[in-house]
This record gives C-alpha cells, sequence and structure tokens, in this order.
C-alpha cells in the first residue's frame, strides 16, 4: 500500500545525490554503426511470447539468422502506441507470466555463453515506462548492464523528462536511450532529439501505430528525403509499418536500416520459434 | 526525479505540468506535436474575452447553468448536518460532463480541427461530447468498452442518435481504461485534424488543467450560491465522487487555496477494498504513469495496471488525476472508499428523502457523508455529478 507523504514520517522525494557523468565508452549500438552503416535489420519480438521460455531461442535464432539488433519487447498491459498484434503478444506474454524480472533472469548468463556460443547481436529493451518506474531505474539500469542489454526505447518517456530526470543514470551504466521521431516532429525538435541521442534515431515511418500495413507511400517518401537531407549525426533505423522485403528495401534507401516487429510475431505465431523458421523469416525481409 | 522535486505547496499546476510530483506529460513522440500545441495555445484561447463571451453563453443558454445549490432538508436531517446539493444533474445531458466538452469543443474550433475523439465510460462524457459535436456540426468518434457498451445501452443509443460513431474497445478489460488507450492510439493515427476531448481530469499536460479550469464553474457558483443562501464564505466541507476526478476538480477548484473547507473524495471500494473487485485507487495504489501523467494507480508489482472494478461505470478507472493524487499525498483531500451496496443504499435514500435519483457515481459522494462524522453545525456541499436514469437497470436489480 501506498502511503501518503503528509502521512509518513519524512518523504522519500529527497534530491538523488549528482551522479558522476561518463561518456560512453564501449557499446555494442555505437559499435555495430561505426562498422556497418546499410541495410541494418533491427528485428523486435516480445518477451515471453509465444511461451515463456522463448526469449533466449528466439533471440538466439536471429542472431544466427544474422540480424544486426535486436529489440525484445517488455511486455505491458497498455502499450498505447502499438497496433493489435503487439497488444496481444504483450497480453499473451503477461499470461504466460513474464515480467522485467523474469526477463533478466532469462537474459542472465546469454553474454557469457556458458555451454553455447555467447549471445554478440546488440540487445534493446523496448517497452513502457510503469514497469520499468516499479522496477526502480537506477536497478533496471544496472541490471541492463550487467546482463548486457545495451540500449533501451521507452515511447512514452519523453526527451524532456528524460534528460531532467534519468539522463545521467542512463549514462552512469552506459544504457542508450533511443529516441523516436515522426513525420509530425518540427525540425528544430530534430536537432534536439539528435543532439541529445547516442546510438541511433527510431524514425517513426508515418503518423500511425505499430503494425500498419499501408505500405509506403510517396508522403512518406518526403519525410524519409526531409530527414536524409537534414544530416544528421546520428544514424536512423525506420519502423513501424516495415513488413516485407519491399517496404524493408525501400526503408534502407532512405536510412541505415529498418525495424520489423509486428510482421515478425505474426510470422512466430504461424510457423513458431524454431531457428529455420526464423531464418526463413529474415531472408524474406532481407531476400 | 528531479522535474518532479520541486517543492510545491500551491495546488495549481507547475509550468511543467505538475502538481506536487505528480503530472507531466508521458506521452510517446507521435504525441508530442499534439499535445504541445494544445499545451502552448490553450490558455490563451480559454483567457480571449470572445472565448469567454461564447463558453459563458452557451453554459447559460444550452446547458442551463447556473445549476442550483439546493438545500437538502430530509438529507441534512438524516445525517445531522447542513447539507446542500449542487445541481449538476440537471444540466443538460444529465452530467457535469458537458461543462467540459463545451468549452473543449470550442478550442478544437479554434484550433482548426475537423473530428473529435472521445472515450467513454458510463456514456455521459460519450454522450456529452456528440452532443457538443452536433452543435458544432463536427465529425465524433467515441471509444467505449464492450462491456461498458453492454452496461451503459441507453447511452449507446443517445450518441448514435446524435450522430456519432461509437466504436466498441475490445482490447484488455473492455472497460474505460482500454477505451482510452484506444481513443490515443486513434490520435496517434490521425494527429493533424483531430482533437481528443478527454472527460477528465486525466491524460498529459495540459489537460488536467483545462479539464479543471472548465469544471471550475463549479465551484465558482456554489461559491456565490452558498454566501446568498447563508451569507457564509465557505462550506465546511465539499464532497465529490472521484472517478479520474473531474466534478471534484470542478467542486474543489475554488476553494483549493482555502485551508479551512475540507475536500472529500469518494472512490469506488467496489465489492470491498481488499476484495479484488474494487476501484479504489488512493487505498490500492501506488505512483506510476498511465495515460500520461505520473500519478496514483493502482499496479502489480511488476507495474501492470490492475483492472479495477465498480458498479458504477464511470468510477471504474485504475487512476485518478494528476491533481487528486497531490491533494491525497499532501493531506489536503480526504479520501473515503465507498463500495457498491453503500452507494446503492445512498441513491436509494436520497430518491425517496428528496425525489432526486442520483447517478451511481454521485451516489458514492452521498455515501461518502455516513462516514465523515459530521457535526450538527457543519455546513456540506455535495456536488451531485449527474442524475441516475442511466443506472436504472441496475438501481431496479437493487429494488
Ligand atoms: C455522473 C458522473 N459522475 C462522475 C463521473 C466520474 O468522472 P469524474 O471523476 O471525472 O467526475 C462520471 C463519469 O462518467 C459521471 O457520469
Amino acid at each position: 500500500m501506498y502511503v501518503r507523504a503528509s502521512a509518513r514520517a519524512k518523504t522519500h522525494y529527497g534530491p538523488k545525490p549528482a551522479h558522476t557523468f561518463m561518456t560512453l565508452t564501449q557499446n555494442r549500438i555505437t559499435d555495430l554503426f561505426s562498422q556497418k552503416s546499410e541495410r541494418l535489420l533491427n528485428v523486435y519480438f516480445t518477451a515471453g511470447f509465444p511461451a515463456l521460455n522463448d526469449t533466449v531461442t528466439i533471440l538466439r535464432g536471429l542472431q544466427a539468422a544474422g540480424v544486426d539488433l535486436v529489440e525484445i519487447g517488455m511486455p505491458y498491459s497498455d502499450p498505447v502506441a502499438d497496433g493489435e498484434t503487439i497488444q496481444q503478444s504483450n497480453g499473451k506474454a503477461l499470461d504466460n507470466g513474464m515480467s522485467l524480472k523474469t526477463l533478466f533472469d532469462q537474459l542472465e548468463g546469454c553474454r557469457q555463453g556458458q555451454s553455447r556460443d555467447p549471445v554478440t547481436v546488440p540487445i534493446l529493451l523496448m517497452g513502457y515506462i510503469n514497469p520499468v518506474l516499479q522496477y526502480g531505474v537506477e536497478a533496471f539500469c544496472k541490471k541492463c548492464q550487467e546482463v548486457g542489454v545495451d540500449g533501451v526505447i521507452l515511447p512514452d518517456l519523453p526527451l524532456d523528462l528524460y534528460l531532467a530526470d534519468y539522463a545521467p543514470t542512463f549514462r552512469e551504466y552506459g544504457i542508450l536511450n533511443v529516441n523516436l521521431i515522426t513525420p509530425q516532429t518540427s525540425e528544430n525538435r530534430i536537432r534536439l532529439i539528435d543532439e541529445e541521442s547516442d546510438g541511433f534515431i527510431y524514425m517513426v515511418s508515418s503518423a500511425s501505430i505499430t503494425g500498419s500495413t499501408k505500405g509506403i507511400s510517396d508522403s512518406m517518401r518526403g519525410y524519409f528525403e526531409r530527414i536524409q537531407a537534414m544530416n544528421l549525426r546520428n544514424p536512423r533505423l525506420i519502423g513501424f509499418g516495415i513488413n516485407n522485403h519491399d517496404t524493408f528495401d525501400t526503408a534502407c534507401e532512405y536510412a541505415n536500416g529498418a525495424i520489423v516487429g509486428s510482421a515478425f510475431i505474426r510470422h512466430l505465431e504461424e510457423k513458431g520459434t524454431s531457428a529455420e523458421s526464423i531464418l526463413e523469416f529474415v531472408h524474406t525481409i532481407r531476400a | 526525479m528531479q522535474t518532479t522535486l520541486e517543492p510545491q505547496t500551491s495546488f495549481e499546476v507547475s509550468d511543467k505540468g505538475f502538481y506536487g510530483h505528480f503530472g507531466g506529460a508521458f506521452i510517446p513522440e507521435m504525441l508530442y506535436p499534439n499535445v504541445e500545441e494544445l499545451r502552448q495555445n490553450y490558455l490563451n484561447i480559454i483567457n480571449d474575452p470572445a472565448f469567454q463571451a461564447e463558453f459563458w453563453q452557451l453554459l447559460e443558454d444550452y446547458v442551463g447553468r447556473p445549476t442550483p445549490l439546493f438545500l437538502a432538508k430530509r438529507l441534512s436531517e438524516k445525517v445531522g448536518a447542513t447539507v446542500y446539493l449542487k445541481r449538476e444533474d440537471l444540466c443538460h445531458t444529465g452530467a457535469h460532463k458537458v461543462n467540459n466538452t463545451i468549452g473543449q469543443i470550442l478550442v478544437a474550433q479554434r484550433l482548426g480541427k475537423k473530428r473529435i475523439v472521445a472515450e467513454t465510460g458510463a456514456g455521459q462524457h460519450g454522450v456529452a461530447t456528440a452532443t457538443v459535436c452536433a452543435l458544432m456540426g463536427l465529425e465524433c468518434i467515441v471509444y467505449m468498452g464492450s462491456i461498458d457498451m453492454e452496461r451503459q445501452k441507453p447511452n449507446v443509443d443517445r450518441m448514435r442518435m446524435l450522430g456519432a460513431t461509437v466504436v466498441p474497445a475490445t482490447s484488455g478489460s473492455q472497460t474505460l481504461k482500454d477505451a482510452t488507450n484506444e481513443a490515443m492510439r486513434h490520435w496517434i493515427n490521425n494527429p493533424v485534424d483531430t482533437h481528443y476531448i478527454i472527460g477528465s481530469v486525466v491524460g498529459p499536460h495540459p489537460y488536467p488543467d483545462m479539464v479543471a479550469r472548465f469544471q471550475s464553474v463549479i465551484s465558482e457558483e456554489v461559491k456565490k450560491q452558498l454566501f446568498a443562501k447563508t451569507g457564509r464564505q465557505n462550506p465546511d466541507y465539499v464532497v465529490a465522487c472521484v472517478g479520474g476526478g473531474s466534478n471534484a476538480a470542478g467542486a474543489f477548484f475554488h476553494y483549493l487555496n482555502e485551508p479551512t473547507v475540507r475536500l472529500v473524495a469518494a472512490e469506488a471500494a467496489g465489492q470491498g477494498v481488499t476484495s479484488g473487485h474494487s476501484a479504489a485507487t488512493t487505498a490500492l495504489g501506488k505512483p506510476g504513469v498511465l495515460h500520461g501523467s505520473r500519478t496514483i494507480l493502482m499496479q502489480t508489482e511488476d507495474g501492470q495496471v490492475i483492472e479495477p472494478y465498480s458498479i458504477s461505470a464511470g468510477l471504474d478507472y485504475p487512476g485518478i488525476g494528476p491533481l487528486h493524487a497531490h491533494l491525497f499525498d499532501s493531506g489536503r483531500g480526504d479520501f473515503y472508499a465507498i463500495t457498491d451496496d453503500e452507494a446503492l443504499q445512498a441513491g436509494f435514500q436520497l430518491s425517496k428523502l428528496e425525489g432526486i435519483i442520483p447517478a451511481l457515481e454521485s451516489a458514492h459522494a452521498l455515501a461518502a457523508l455516513e462516514k465523515m462524522n459530521l457535526q450538527p453545525d457543519d455546513v456540506v456541499v455535495v456536488c451531485l455529478s449527474g442524475r441516475g436514469d442511466k443506472d436504472l437497470s441496475t438501481y431496479s436489480k437493487h429494488l
């Protein structure tokens, strides 16, 4: 139960101790972009879906299939930026018993390899801020560092609140915070986001939630070109609505690569989580 | 958490949209341009004399304001204090919700928006939104949980009759929380020409402040009416139910900085606070982020939102507005958890004693009177947020 501040002996909302700022040194995401800048494929899947213990199997399957980055969804009860496919995978994962704690347990040791090859592919966690707040932001960052997570995408943590409250903690543990831009984001704000981002910028392809199947329109190309012409210092990956070879190819004309989510979730549902199934999916996207 | 740390004794929203350490705008980048457009413009728009004139004219001629402040004599005798009812149930459409939708539709017009999206629980906000859209000739889309569509059928029909498209929210618990998620998704998908009329003092800044300002007409009128009737500046208590908290915010607004006035919030305890079927947010919740603001929220240890339950669809929400989280946290407000049964009894009692059938939501506020340890010379104002017609099928099961 929450005891209101007025009923507590002493409030715990004291100022945070100042953090020592560390510049980011080694990070698998920044390393990746320094080595490769074209046709990068980032694949999203939801932790604990289709079955609770599929997380690392899928992660290894994606690595074996040669994807460049992996985005693991931290399931949430109210994913407002997501369409039906990812909503349902979130719901199923929660029903399966997935939680942040379980996810970290599953990822524990995967970088060391133990009896198997170590997982070397850069890992991002994608999800919503509330579960992270309940876990504790510092505990979360620390755990990310321990298990080898390189960055996070938290769509409902806007840049100003991130900078005001959390950036020092993320930096202390070497965790990149990836920011989104959309066709409606103003030029000034894109410049600000570029200034404050490390790793890459996540370009949302159109005004939409995830899982759109509208394809890539001329107005989207116009937006891609506009951003391309801005010469941002960060690399860019295009996501939302990238669901097959054609859309992947088009996205790669305008950015360093693309992110596929809902289409992969649907594939896992239909074709299963075997290495062959995952390889088949990655092949059809990259061809 | 530095932004949320600024020591704040005031109950007004800060520049960054916080009440104490609650509030803010935790929204995905897709919503940023819309919310920012609103944030930059809402005060200029609503302070503009032409806006004010139109707003007040509509409240008077269309909504039927001022609503009466009624001395409920027989109820007063029963509870042993002087009880006034602020008759928001007499507003056009039957609840306070229309005060906000009138304000927001005028804002939407001034922002050049062509289409309105809204969420609704009991259907009262949906009806109030469909009503002002009909009045102004704007397209209206209302998301409503499919379970709520069943239990508030008359309101679904009213919305349709008013020309709105009612879309069932089939995700999650299929109630107000999920309707809100769907409305936000709709707004993400239609960012340029659509305005989202949120129905309570929830959501990202500036919504809680904007909605509270529109609802503040309630306490503005109460102040004048109470003085005219009693010669008193202030009551001892103001009582209101809290779903998201818009009727309460409006009823409390002009008393926030009057420390002698106790602000009493009635939350829905459902089948009992510890029954596992409850919506008593401050009793069960912890700080967290929902629908764009940091507030108090019913959630699991892992930060997943818990499905609330209340007999009253309008109180069936796992959070409360950030202003109320701050009122609770700071001790400025007294929060009571009222069960379904207590609310039903209070609803039946008011009907028999005063000839007024209250909405089940409002009945929660009435039930709080029994728990407040009132003294004979206490003067209490209860916000009677809505009328009970929409709840007849529920009431009739318990007759
Ligand atoms: C009559 C009535 N009262 C109260 C509420 C709860 O909303 P709020 O807490 O925003 O006043 C509703 C919501 O539908 C309502 O219809």
